[in-house]
This record gives structure tokens, C-alpha cells and sequence, in this order.
């Protein structure tokens, strides 16, 4: 929503996330989940509100940099802003707004004892080079998307995969689950219904994964282990960032939704102030007024005509309707 | 209608609750450290309680999500369940639960 309001004030914008997709929590935590209070919708779900925003932005060919997390922000002596993010892309910026939710989703660690000194070595929580999988024993762990596209995508450059869920049924798209059940049906892969319960290497390199099965205990060859347990939140780098913060939340005022540094504007649910709800309504009241204050501080000497999308050509020619 | 918590500090709390919400919204309502990232939609596993032993029959069994969610914590026991998932009514007034670590917000 934030893409729309600065839109409509002439405002460019980059978007980086963590994530691989737009959306944030309403795509990534509740996608399918029905929502009830969103002004003019009876009902919309995560995805098809996620969906419709984007819509909603394409006039402004938004540029999304996804996959990727901020790591640094610093102030230069022109009073625009540094932006580093994990991948050491450099970003500069008159405004900064922080739209980063519960902070950043990270994924989830399996509950498995010294699972942490396999970690990038052999144990990996998402697929960066495919290659790094070649030719390796692999086993995945999960019954959702990222667990059987990553099945389907791998099986025909490893040595073997073996699959493990907790039960046999998937919360994934149903076509992948078909196909996944024709390569256990084809002897390609290993399904089993199971859990991980310990690690078995050296050196940070695995070779073993001992599992709790409905057959009882197991142990299979395993070079390379992907747990796709879902993602959680964290603050992350934001809590480095020398912003006030109460309660791991951004403080900012109810004027701006500006932060204690002046330029760098923090929305929805990662932003505190009196009275606060945590709605996805609120983001988009916050939203527009950060967006009249961007504007000041990026267009000091141009004068802003409040205007609506009903009747300003202006505004329609924008967005591409007039 | 009351339900008792016990925090990750090991503080004995008594909140007043109503009928039909969820006892994760009596908590985060009352300002205890439960993160419930996701707002009660099933998706997150952050509002993770213990429940205690004599309260476990009277509880609906968890479905198969709630489950899987519980797995993938850190921290799970035999009486775990997602307080989101725990709806008040009259059978559960006084009902006991501890806050599990990985249900604290920091």
C-alpha cells in the first residue's frame, strides 16, 4: 500500500524482502486464511488481498528485491540514507520506511540436538545453488510447497532423496503431490512418514540421519539435509539500527509514522505508538500520512496539492485510467 | 470465568476470561509474554502452552496442522498445544497452562 501512496506523489520507490514473493505475513503465514475486516471486502483471503494490492501498484512498476534482508542503514553527511542489504547490494535513499512487520522471517529450526554444527554445511534451510545438491544423498524434511518443489526440482541431479513428513498428507499444490507420488511409485525417491531424530557426522559434514518411522527406526545415507519447518520472525538487524525501540516495536509519532531518526519511517506492525492496533487497516492509514511527509523531505521546494484518485485527472493519468 | 497461567518465569498469573475466546487472546490480552505472531490463525506455533495433566481430557484433540505446528517447535512435550486453539467455555473455567519458552516474544 505504501507503493500506492508515494505513487501518487511522483514518489520512486525499491522494495527489499526477505521473503521470496510480495505479501509478508498475509502470503506467508495465512495465505489461504479468510479475512473479515478489510474496509470494502466481506471477505478476502491473505493471498487475494496480496494479490489485488499488487494490482493495485502495477501502474507504478513497482521493483521488488526479493531474498534479501537489510542489514545496514546509515545516514550520510547529505542527510540520504546507506542501505547495505546480506547480499552486499547498496541501495541510497532520501526516505527509509520500514514495512517489516514482525521483522524478518527466518526459518525454523528443526527441534534435532546439534543440528547448529551442520548448519551451511550440510544442513541448509533453503536451495541457493542447485548444484551444491549434485550428485549428493539427500533428505528433505516437510509436507509443504518449499518441501516437494525442492523434491521435484532435486530428484534428478542427486544421488538419491528421501522424503519425510510427519503423516502422509501435504499441504502443498495439489499437482506436485501427484508427482512426487509417481517418483515414489517409479522407485526415484524415498517417502517416509516419520521424524528426524538425530544427526550422524563429522566435521560439520552429515552422512547419516537416524529417523523415528511408522517402520520403525531408520537410518539413511544423507549428505545433505533441507527442513523446511516453516519461517518465524525475528527483529534482526533492525533492532541495530539506532532507532528507539519499545518492546522490540519502532516508536514513532502519530503524525508522520516517522521513527527517532528523521527520515526513516516505520509502518504496520513493526511501529509503536499510543492506541496502536495491530490491523491491516492501520498500515494503510499509516501508509498515507508517512507518504505526505516523505514527500516534504524528498521535494523540499515542490508544493503538494491534496488531491483525490474520484476526480483529479492527475492522480488518473497515474494510474493509468485517465 | 478464569484460567490460570504460568509464565516462562514461573509466575502464577489469574486472568479473568470470557466464553468463546481464544485462551491465547485472554493471555496477549492481559500482557503476558506470548509473541502469537500469526494472531491466532494456526500458522505460527508462537503461542505454544503446557497444559496441565487434569485439564487434557476436557480439551478438543488438536487437529492434524495444530500438530504439525507443535512439532516444529523447539520445546514440545506431551501435553503441548497451540492456546490458539483452545477455546474458553464453561467446562475450562479454571483451566491451567504454562507458557512455553518458545512462546516468549524475546
Amino acid at each position: 500500500m505504501q507503493r500506492l501512496r508515494l505513487g501518487l506523489l511522483d514518489i520512486k520507490c525499491q522494495f527489499i524482502d526477505i521473503l521470496d514473493r510480495p505479501g509478508g505475513q498475509c502470503a506467508e503465514l495465512y495465505p489461504e486464511k479468510p479475512i473479515y475486516d478489510i474496509p470494502g471486502f466481506p471477505v478476502v483471503t491473505g493471498q487475494e488481498l496480496t494479490e489485488n494490492l499488487m494490482t493495485q501498484i502495477a501502474p507504478f512498476a513497482p521493483e521488488f528485491h526479493f531474498n534479501r534482508m537489510v542489514n545496514s542503514i546509515d545516514k550520510q553527511a547529505d542527510g540520504s540514507f546507506r542501505l547495505v542489504t546480506d547480499a552486499d547490494e547498496v541501495f541510497l535513499a532520501k526516505v527509509v520506511v520500514i514495512a517489516a512487520g514482525g521483522g524478518s522471517f527466518q526459518p525454523k529450526r528443526p527441534p534435532v540436538a546439534d543440528i547448529e554444527q551442520f548448519e551451511n554445511s550440510s544442513v541448509f534451510y533453503s536451495v541457493r545453488k542447485m548444484d551444491d545438491f549434485r550428485g549428493q544423498d539427500v533428505v528433505i524434511v516437510g509436507g509443504g510447497d518449499s518441501a516437494l518443489d525442492w523434491t521435484l526440482n532435486l530428484q534428478p541431479i542427486v544421488r538419491s532423496l528421501t522424503l519425510v513428513h510427519r503423516r502422509a498428507v501435504f499441504k502443498a499444490a495439489p499437482a506436485s503431490v501427484s508427482k512426487m507420488q509417481e517418483l515414489v511409485g517409479e522407485g526415484k525417491i524415498n517417502f517416509l512418514t516419520g521424524q528426524i531424530a538425530k544427526l550422524d557426522g563429522e566435521n560439520g559434514q552429515l552422512n547419516h540421519v537416524h529417523l523415528t518411522t511408522d517402520a520403525g527406526d531408520l537410518s539413511v545415507p544423507a549428505t545433505r539435509l533441507l527442513p523446511f519447518f516453516g519461517l518465524t520472525m525475528k527483529l534482526g538487524p533492525v533492532a541495530d539500527w539506532g532507532l528507539e525501540l519499545n518492546d522490540n516495536l519502532i516508536v514513532v509519532d502519530t503524525e508522520k509514522f516517522e521513527t527517532s531518526v528523521p527520515g526513516i519511517f516505520a509502518i504496520g506492525d513493526i511501529n509503536t505508538y499510543p492506541g496502536k492496533l495491530k490491523l491491516i487497516l492501520s498500515g494503510f492509514h499509516e501508509a498515507a500520512l508517512m507518504a505526505q511527509r516523505a514527500k516534504k523531505i524528498i521535494s523540499p521546494d515542490e508544493r503538494v496539492i491534496f488531491q483525490y484518485t474520484t476526480s483529479s485527472t492527475k492522480l488518473q493519468k497515474k494510474l493509468g485510467v485517465a | 470465568m478464569k484460567i490460570h497461567v504460568t509464565d516462562q518465569a514461573g509466575a502464577e498469573h489469574e486472568l479473568e476470561g470470557l466464553d468463546g475466546w481464544r485462551v491465547m487472546e485472554v493471555i496477549r490480552d492481559w500482557g503476558l509474554n506470548i509473541k502469537a505472531e500469526c494472531g491466532g490463525a494456526a500458522a505460527c506455533a508462537t503461542c505454544h502452552v503446557y497444559v496441565d495433566q487434569q485439564w487434557l481430557d476436557k480439551l478438543a484433540d488438536p487437529s492434524d496442522d495444530e500438530e504439525d505446528l507443535l512439532y516444529s517447535t523447539l520445546d514440545k512435550k506431551p501435553n503441548s498445544r497451540l492456546s490458539c486453539q483452545i477455546l474458553l467455555s464453561d467446562t475450562l473455567d479454571g483451566l491451567k497452562v504454562t507458557l512455553a519458552p518458545s512462546a516468549a516474544q524475546s
